[in-house]
């Protein structure tokens, strides 16, 4: 071993040093365009798309929306890709923590040189990013989130857009319901403290506005809280008969049980994103669950009435055969399927591989998409930038979800 | 001068070069995380100085943090305030912030400190959304960053690295000063032993409560860099997990030193990406193991690494024969031995 | 009045969640001196594995069993392989240490089994009983006696034990332990999987009512801590009682306060834990520290 001197030392860091910046080789401004005038993440053999997702962290239980989007990717690459353009879904984790979701934007448009930002997930994470997206003149699609901001600010954020009924559609659904089931109902809403839960209430308290419905009680939780259990104590003693429940899945199977242990006998309305049967009416116990009503705008995978229905079968299939650990009962891979047939349908009507003629073809879709139930389609104009604005109300039996009614449109 | 001393100018010196080039040497992105890195390092050095120089432990930084970040953002996004501006007052409204913990956490030691703080760390995201009238509590807030001025031939986001860095540096003189001075003896006594410490004319509750407020103000201009770098604001960002992470980047770059703050900003920074990139799902294992191992392997931080190494090399050629030998048996020996 | 006892009643239910698993931190406090953030994971990793056993067909008790015996193995385990090499040095590097198991243990019960939520079947069952108009849960009931049974068991044992003496003698004073020939190492490694019991049984007794999924102790970590301050971190007999005093303030707290309202009711816990400092950093039951002016 030879002498280890200090100036040995010193020559060796200036070696690595030197070394780095050879490594780094100048800088790489992004921008760099791609062959012949299209856009970067688009070549003749491929589409770059691009997502941030939790696959760590509080919200880690819908990183399954992601493995949904991916298997339908992987089946439409198996089946030849798009025009002969097989799709790279590039996904990054953010522990649902807003700056490493702007990292993740800009090393997935800068780095990553990504064609479209994909199903990002997350209200605060979107908001965190949208300016940038916007800025950069990236599409910014299909955001898994139902807040109303992506649909209500085209003109400022043009490239963003959602996919999902959003939460004041929602909302709406289930005034109308009760307008027309129970039009004096006096309602006890419990919410999450955040944008999900504040703007399905906000919603909901807007859309019975001039009717006989109130709200005459309201209890809030965090997502680190560890129960619920205190708040519907206190919405069971506040004289209402009717339950207005805007939870998450862990939160809403605790709410289930709270009120089912209770004396309180409410009509129970529980949101889309809890109403899951594998997710949540399983562990809270499917007897304690029998009555509650809901929507839904996509089949449910355990519903027998889709059994063999073809859209089914193929997700089912789909799934087994691209990402074999993956719960088929879990809607949140349904939710992951539904939106990547929305991009590749997308990707499809593109007159030129060109982002600006990507956005185009976003703003302008009619689409049946198999998964989502009949009579609800995808719809987008460049005035109308709420993509499914359809639900239908669904009522548990105490076995499985049962659709009530016909499909319901948002008033916008 | 020693052999020493000459190694430690030689690498501050390539320490500056790499500084300065870093914003030529990568993309946009990369300069982007390295101008978050040193945000971080400037509330890191904040927590270090309350931590490692006057041992009073903090796990709530991050409200601090938080606190800074907020100021800056509400003051550029809906008060129109110039960006620079914001600085002061950000680290002025955290010095005061400080000063108002640093009170009650006087008469609180080691676990009981280390509760209280805690408690203020869990308490940020509620509160921020309490007022959400100032905060536009969970919609955040969307601030622009700083832009290059013309007549600087630099990209914006070079631009806002230096700037990110122009800044920071007088926090890391100013740093290296106190703990060089009076200031610095008097909190490393107060640390080892407060008797002593007051029988030498220590004025305790100064000296705890300044230092409070001292890493609240770093802490406070560390957010709101960070502001300027990300350009957005929420509760969710400002979990208990930032404070954590400080924690963990005050240790990792070594306990009661200046530097250890920049190696440990690129600690936290980093390492959760790269764990993230080698597996998604065991991103979390890889971070938490490496942790751990940093903590047996390097106790003393990587300044404290760099600095055995460093020793070791500036020793006369001929290595390790006469003189060192067997490590002579001190504390340090004594403990392992147990 | 009614709604004023129910709110006790409820009240005195989450209380003893939180002190269950108060319970498992003070008892590491206790013999080793360290504050284990990672304690509440543990738990639920224990628990995961009751799950897993659940699923695999055994009965609930049985699994249970079997589940206390593991996570006491691995509580000595985790002792000796992770915690020894830092012992003993600056509590700083513990503190981090304890940080990155609770990174870890989170991620690995994430990856092995998933994120979802899932049921957990109660001891007790799920019946409830109505007295004067108040709603109580068997399961409550049958969870308050359950705590103080452990905190009457680990009485015995401190008190009454070789190794209760042992323990109490090594976090009082190691070196001296050792001059008297007590097996420190050991002793820490029982002190550990003690807490790992217990911790495991608090997540059997809270996964019920909370539903079982990768991060459901996190927000019951911060009320243990608070249960325990406020009990006084030495005494397993005050994180029951504080944890109790902590669920029902908070409850009234959060019921008849209106500024504190639900969501901030964490400040309940949080404001409790600054009080108690303040006041009386010992706790209710627990030992003044005696610092040797």
């Amino acid at each position: 071993m030879g002498r280890f001197t200090g100036k040995r030392l010193l020559w060796l860091a200036l070696l690595a040093a030197a070394a780095l910046f050879v490594a780094a080789c100048g800088r790489d401004e992004d921008e760099g365009g791609g062959e012949g005038g299209s856009d970067p993440g688009i070549t003749k053999t491929e589409i770059k798309l691009g997502g941030s997702y939790p696959f760590s962290g509080p919200a880690s239980a819908y990183k399954t929306i992601a493995d949904g989007a991916k298997a339908y990717f992987k089946k439409v690459n198996a089946e030849g890709g798009v025009d002969g353009r097989k799709i790279k879904f590039v996904t990054l984790d953010d522990a649902y923590e807003p700056p490493r979701a702007v990292q993740n934007a800009r090393r997935l448009v800068e780095q990553e040189q990504v064609f479209a930002l994909f199903n990002t997930l997350g209200t605060p994470n979107n908001l965190a990013i949208w300016d940038y997206m916007n800025q950069k003149k990236v599409p910014h699609l299909f955001v898994a989130t139902g807040a109303s901001d992506w649909g209500e600010d085209i003109k400022a954020h043009p490239y963003t857009i959602g996919w999902q009924p959003d939460y004041v559609t929602e909302a709406q659904v289930y005034a109308n319901y009760l307008k027309e089931e129970k039009p004096d109902a006096k309602v006890a809403a419990l919410y999450q403290n955040d944008g999900f839960g504040k703007d399905l209430l906000g919603g909901f308290e807007e859309a019975i506005q001039g009717s006989n419905i109130k709200v005459v009680a309201k209890e809030s939780y965090e997502v680190t809280d560890p129960t619920v259990a205190s708040q519907v104590s206190k919405l069971a003693s506040s004289g209402a008969d009717t339950f207005l429940n805007i939870t998450t899945p862990k939160f809403s199977a605790q709410a289930i049980v709270a009120v089912a242990k209770s004396n309180w006998k409410p009509l129970h309305i529980l949101n889309n994103v809890g109403a899951s049967k594998a997710l949540v009416l399983t562990p809270a116990g499917l007897d304690n669950a029998k009555g509650i009503v809901s929507t839904t705008y996509y089949k449910d995978p355990e519903d027998p009435k889709w059994a063999d229905d073809p859209a089914m079968t193929e997700y089912k299939d789909g799934l087994k055969a691209f990402s074999s650990r993956s719960n088929p009962n879990d809607p949140f891979h349904v939710y992951g399927w539904g939106a990547a047939q929305t991009m590749v349908e997308a990707l499809k009507n593109m007159k030129e591989p060109t982002r600006a003629a990507l956005m185009d073809s976003v703003r302008n879709l009619d689409q049946e998409v198999p998964i989502l139930l009949p009579g609800i389609k995808v719809e987008t104009t460049p005035d109308d930038g709420y993509a499914l604005e359809a639900m239908q109300v669904q009522r548990f039996d105490g076995k499985r979800w049962r659709l009530v009614g016909d499909v319901v449109e948002s008033e916008r | 001068m020693t052999r020493e001393r000459k190694l430690q100018i030689g690498l501050w010196a390539i320490g500056a070069v790499i500084a300065l080039a870093v914003p030529f040497m990568f993309g946009p992105f990369r300069v982007g995380q390295f101008t978050l890195v040193i945000a971080y390092a400037v509330a890191v050095l904040g927590l270090n100085l309350l931590v490692g120089y006057s041992g009073q432990i903090s796990l709530g930084h991050g409200a601090f943090f938080a606190l800074g970040a907020y100021v800056a953002a509400i003051l550029i996004a809906k008060e129109g305030f110039p960006h620079l501006l914001t600085l002061p007052i950000a680290g002025a409204v955290c010095f005061a912030a400080g000063l108002l913990l640093g009170i009650p956490a006087l008469r609180l030691r080691g676990l009981y400190l280390a509760l209280v703080t805690l408690a203020v760390g869990i308490a940020v995201p509620q509160l921020i959304k309490r007022f959400e009238g100032l905060t536009d509590g969970t919609q955040g807030i969307n601030v622009l960053q700083p832009s290059a001025p013309d007549w600087v031939p630099l990209a914006d986001d070079q631009f806002l690295y230096f700037l990110t860095l122009l800044l920071a540096l007088p926090m890391f003189l100013l740093a290296s000063n106190m703990v060089r001075g009076r200031v610095g003896r008097a909190m490393v006594t107060m640390r080892e032993n407060e008797i002593a410490a007051k029988a030498m004319g220590v004025n305790l509750a100064t000296f705890k409560t300044g230092t409070f407020a001292i890493a609240a103000m770093y802490a406070g201009l560390g957010g709101a860099l960070y502001t300027f770098s990300i350009g957005f604001v929420a509760p969710e960002s400002f979990t208990l997990t930032l404070s954590f992470a400080f924690l963990a980047a005050v240790v990792v770059g070594g306990l009661a030193t200046i530097t250890g703050a920049v190696f440990g900003a690129l600690f936290i920074e980093f390492v959760p990406v790269y764990a993230s990139d080698v597996n998604e799902a065991l991103a979390g294992v890889i971070y938490g193991a490496v942790l751990i191992a940093f903590m047996y392997a390097l106790r003393d931080g990587i300044v404290g690494l760099g600095r055995r190494l460093i020793r070791r090399a500036s020793r006369p050629s001929g290595g390790a024969s006469v003189g060192t030998g067997r490590p002579r048996v001190g504390a340090s020996e004594a403990r392992r031995e147990t | 009045m009614e709604r004023f006892v129910q709110t006790i009643v409820d009240g005195i239910a989450t209380g003893s969640l939180y002190g269950a698993l108060a319970l498992a931190v003070v008892l590491i406090f206790r013999t080793t001196g360290i504050v284990n953030f990672a304690q509440g994971e543990m738990a639920m990793f224990s628990t995961f594995i009751a799950w897993g056993l659940l699923q695999a067909g055994l009965p609930l008790g049985l699994a249970i069993l079997a589940t206390l015996a593991l996570s006491f193995a691995g509580g000595m385990v985790i002792e000796r392989v992770i915690i020894r090499p830092v012992e003993g040095g600056e509590v700083l590097t513990l503190v981090i240490v304890t940080l990155g198991l609770f990174i870890l243990t989170n991620s690995a019960a994430g990856w092995i089994w998933g994120f979802e939520t899932r049921g957990f079947p109660s001891l007790f069952g799920d019946d409830s009983v109505s007295v004067a108009g108040v709603d109580i849960a068997v399961e409550s009931v049958g969870i308050v006696v359950l705590l103080l049974g452990v905190v009457g068991v680990l009485f015995l044992i401190f008190q009454r034990t070789k190794v209760g003496l042992a323990i109490r003698a090594v976090s009082i004073n190691p070196d001296s332990s050792r001059l008297a020939g007590i097996s420190v190492g050991r002793t820490l490694m029982i002190g550990w999987g003690m807490a790992a019991l217990v911790g495991a049984l608090a997540g059997a007794l809270l996964a019920p009512r909370l539903f079982l999924d990768v991060n459901f102790m996190g927000g019951v970590l911060v009320y243990s801590f608070a249960a325990a301050t406020l009990g006084g971190f030495d005494s397993p007999f005050g994180a029951v009682v504080g944890g109790w005093i902590i669920g029902v303030t908070e409850n009234l707290a959060g019921t008849y306060v209106d500024f504190i309202g639900s969501d901030l009711k964490i400040l309940v816990p949080l404001g409790v834990i600054l009080v108690v400092l303040l006041v009386r950093p010992s706790g209710l039951f627990g030992s003044p520290e005696v610092a040797r002016a």
